[in-house]
């Protein structure tokens, strides 16, 4: 009797290595992957997740290692032959031409270029075929542009399975959807192994590495640390081999809403598109109170003006209509006249905006404040002052990695974390400055990107700010951090902002409904009854 | 084979790339020099000895260095805020011309007011010339996002089509036999000698002040942290609260008025009257120089001298062995685009692809 083989993986990683000067990305990492399986594959930012897709989608070359699909070894440092094999790939941020239609996207460069014409029928009905089959329905002629992002999401699924994947992978493909847009996404996945396909499945969200998942591999300082069976795991469990210690998240405890006078007060307030001269609103109407010790989260899908009320905030933009107030006063529409009021501001984006990466430290630290009297004389700067603060900001908020270069450490080489600490303590310094408590602390997603542990670290700062007497504004598209955290929470849906309602009245399915924008149809059709 | 973003730049490679980059010209440079037929090892001997090797080379050397350390400032100024000036020569010519509009022999004397009050006048005519040239692209570029690369270039020739009309018309000088030169600085405003039979004058000392003093206005004062947060990240400067329109033009008022003085200062100095052949592009030799000495204001000294002795010497090996002095344009340009390879190989590894 032949001995019995069973079928090789779809896909094998063996020993991965994978080196950035001293930095270990990838330590021998080793993995199969079978057809019909969903493997999650889990770690903090930094684990070394993304470079590993990178080596297998053939982007980066490995140190040591090798890649097999169906036993065959890749070369490396193709993407093509990558694709060739069957492996394809939905990143995060969406790799699609806008204005063109979704058959068009999805063909693009799948064909010859010598051949004249372009075999749309074909084309097309190849595409309504995988759709039907794995309920990724989308309108073949529809431009791209007009489609909502889990539209979007389908139309690169779909790209993938266009060109032959049977291993797909996808990175952190939850971050713009909603909960229902999510668990649709589940749905699709699940038809697709049934079919046959592997699936890899980057995410650092416990939740749905469990609901979504048949095995589970934990990454961890560019080690492979634990691969499980998702059948026997729970989250204290991934969430502990995911940091390599267990972490305490500060929650926030019911807090007596103080009736003071408001830190910020929005009235109708109103901003519309620069584009195109003046066009539709980006803020429409809105009204937003935030009481002294209060923590108010504005939750929503990615796009839906948050960021724009982030900037009206932080005196980025200037308000086309209604009001604005901070403490009980007017500011203008610059950012130095909010530093001066007290604002602490967190920014969305902290590489881009946050700091200035090519400055040392101390610079950063003072860059809301370098032209007051404490930091500079008749233009010239007070080098030992400014460095002094920095020095106290570095030791009062914990920053690592300064060890070498201390206070002149370049920006730029500080970790997601160790930066996010900086800018809070930079936002929360200037606020004290100029009073006891920042009145108002305005956070545009203050954890994304982060590790575990300084995640931990921004949420006590702010539940003590909050503690302290400042009103905080907290704008984030983790609902997590958001029932973690606020008092009241409002939901933003296409630049309009629903009515803030305690934490305890909203549940994960009555936000995800605001979110998809139901909430306020619904609201609307209230008040439309009632009148 | 593609290349990878080095974690921490490696301090190898950063101690190896200016001797990298100065082998890499070398070896370029010689190929063209051996396709001209002449002997290389004697022609970079004679380029050496030309450019550094005697008094009077030496002297030659820094008398070019002297507007080229000013141009260079100006650059370094100007792209250190990412405002990229590319018309320094224009601010140059403008600056030269504003020098003599004020302090020319006009009607045979010129103006008749004291030498102490006069010579600054000059000086500042000939910096508001260059500043005011380069104001207008840098308003259009904070307001209106027009891109300074086109409007500061083509205003260089706008410039010198101006002063081509002005030499050869209201500012020419009666006395130069038909050629179109203006007329002449009064005799007291002309720079000192400051060495005995060399044309080295007292701009050489007034450009290394400036040098310095641009060093200390960009490492001490609160204008200079505004400059090198705005070039390095305008956004994140921007929501900190730095004004960053008015940081630009203050930028382009400073880049030009170092250029401007770079004209005065090579008027008064050498010729003593403008021609539309001052300047064999100083100004474009300031991005090149500025670019070299990685937009450090001292380095710029370092860099100007560099190439004023590369120029000069070619000059030199021309008469000698007969290879054509475009040779110095052309191992300048090699240095540069070497300088500017061998500092990606400090952020940036190689990978060639299949190697393990």
């Amino acid at each position: 009797m032949p001995a019995d083989h069973p079928p090789p993986p779809v896909l094998r990683l063996k020993g991965i290595t994978k080196r950035f000067g001293p930095l270990l990305a990838n330590d021998g990492i080793s993995l199969e992957l079978d057809r019909g399986e969903v493997l999650a594959l889990l770690g903090e930012n930094g684990a070394g997740k993304s470079t590993l897709v990178a080596i297998l989608f053939g982007h980066y070359v490995a140190d040591a290692g090798s890649v097999e699909v169906d036993g065959r070894t890749l070369p490396p440092g193709q993407p093509r032959a990558a694709l060739d094999a069957g492996v394809g790939m939905v990143h995060q941020h969406f790799t699609l031409a806008d204005n063109l239609s979704v058959l068009d996207n999805v063909m693009l460069g799948t064909e010859s270029l010598w051949w004249p014409f372009s075999r749309r029928d074909a084309g097309r009905r190849r595409l309504l075929e995988l759709g039907m089959r794995f309920g990724l329905a989308v309108d073949p002629l529809a431009r791209v542009a007009s489609l909502s992002v889990g539209e979007r999401q389908r139309v690169e699924i779909l790209k993938a399975l266009y060109r032959g994947a049977r291993v797909l992978i996808l990175d952190e493909p939850t971050a713009v959807l909603t909960p229902q847009e999510s668990d649709t996404l589940f749905a699709t996945l699940r038809q697709m192994v049934a079919a046959g396909l592997a699936i890899i499945f980057i995410s650092h969200k416990l939740d749905e590495v469990l609901r979504v998942s048949h095995r589970i591999a934990v990454l961890r300082g560019g080690r492979l640390v634990a691969v499980l069976p998702t059948a026997g795991a729970d989250k204290p469990l991934l969430a502990e081999a995911m940091v390599g210690r267990s972490v305490e998240m500060p929650r926030r405890a019911a807090a007596p809403a103080r009736q003071g006078a408001p830190a910020c007060e929005l009235r109708a307030a109103t901003v519309l598109s620069r584009e195109h001269g003046r066009g539709r609103p980006l803020l429409d109407a809105v009204d937003l109170q935030v009481q002294a010790g209060e923590i108010v989260a504005v939750a929503g899908v990615s796009g839906n003006g948050q960021a724009v009320l982030a900037d009206l905030l932080c005196g980025q933009v200037a308000l086309d209509g209604g009001s604005l107030r901070v403490a009980d006063r007017p500011l203008p529409a610059r950012p130095r006249a909010f530093v001066h009021a007290g604002v602490a501001r967190i920014p969305e984006d902290r590489h881009a905006v946050g700091v200035v990466g090519d400055l040392a430290l101390w610079e950063n630290a003072v860059l809301e404040r370098y032209h007051r009297p404490a930091y500079a004389r008749f233009g010239v700067m007070k080098r030992r002052q400014a460095m002094a603060a920095a020095q106290a900001l570095v030791e009062r908020f914990d920053v690592r990695g300064t060890e070498a270069a201390g206070v002149h450490t370049v920006t730029r080489r500080l970790s997601g974390g160790n930066m996010q600490k900086l800018i809070l303590g930079r936002a929360l310094m200037a606020g004290r400055e100029f009073g006891a408590t920042p009145p108002l602390i305005v956070a545009n997603q203050p954890t994304w990107g982060l590790d575990v542990g300084a995640v931990a670290y921004v949420h006590q700062q702010l539940l003590d700010a909050a503690a302290g007497g400042s009103g905080v504004l907290l704008i984030s598209e983790d609902l997590e951090e958001v029932f973690a955290l606020a008092d009241r929470i409002a939901v933003m849906h296409r630049g309009r902002l629903g009515e803030p309602r305690p934490a305890r009245a909203w549940t994960l399915a009555s936000i995800g409904l605001a979110m998809a924008g139901g909430g306020q149809r619904q609201a609307a059709a209230t008040a439309v009854a009632r009148s | 084979m593609r290349l990878e973003r080095r974690d921490t730049p490696s301090r190898r490679a950063a101690l190896l790339a200016p001797v990298a980059a100065i082998a890499g010209t070398l070896v370029v440079a010689s190929l063209l020099v051996a396709w001209a037929g002449a002997p290389v090892a004697q022609a970079y001997w004679l380029l050496l000895e030309g450019g550094f090797g005697s008094r009077f080379a030496i002297t030659e050397t820094l008398t070019r260095a002297t507007p080229l350390i000013l141009t260079g400032l100006a650059a370094a100024v100007a792209f250190r805020a990412r405002l990229y000036n590319i018309g320094a020569e224009g601010q140059l010519y403008l600056g030269a011309l504003a020098a003599v509009a004020v302090g020319g022999l006009h009607g045979g004397s010129g103006w008749a007011a004291p030498v102490w009050l006069l010579f600054p006048a000059m000086l500042a005519a000939a910096a508001l010339a260059g500043a005011l040239l380069l104001l207008g692209p840098a308003l259009m570029k904070s307001r209106l996002g027009v891109d300074e690369v086109v409007t500061t270039l083509l205003l260089n020739f706008i410039v010198l089509l101006f002063v081509g009309a002005m030499l050869d018309g209201p500012m020419k000088d009666p006395a130069a036999m038909g050629w179109p030169q203006s007329v002449a600085l009064q005799e007291p405003l002309q720079l000192d000698r400051l060495v005995e039979r060399s044309r080295v004058h007292s701009g050489l000392p007034a450009a290394l002040l400036a040098a310095l003093l641009l060093w200390a206005l960009l490492k001490f004062t609160t204008h200079g942290f505004e400059i090198r947060a705005v070039g390095a990240n305008a956004r994140a400067a921007a929501f900190a609260g730095m004004p960053v329109g008015w940081v630009t033009v203050k930028v382009a008022l400073l880049s030009g008025a170092l250029a401007g003085l770079a004209g005065a200062i090579e008027v008064a100095g050498r010729a003593g009257y403008v021609t539309l052949d001052m300047s064999p592009g100083y100004g474009y030799s300031g991005i090149v120089i500025a670019m070299l000495a990685a937009l450090h204001p001292l380095g710029v000294v370092a860099a100007a001298v560099f190439v004023a002795g590369i120029l000069v010497g070619a000059d030199s090996l021309s008469r000698a062995v007969g290879v054509p002095t475009y040779i110095a344009d052309v191992i300048v340009a090699t240095a540069l685009i070497a300088v500017l390879v061998a500092t990606l190989f400090t952020q940036y590894r190689v990978r060639w692809a299949g190697s393990r």
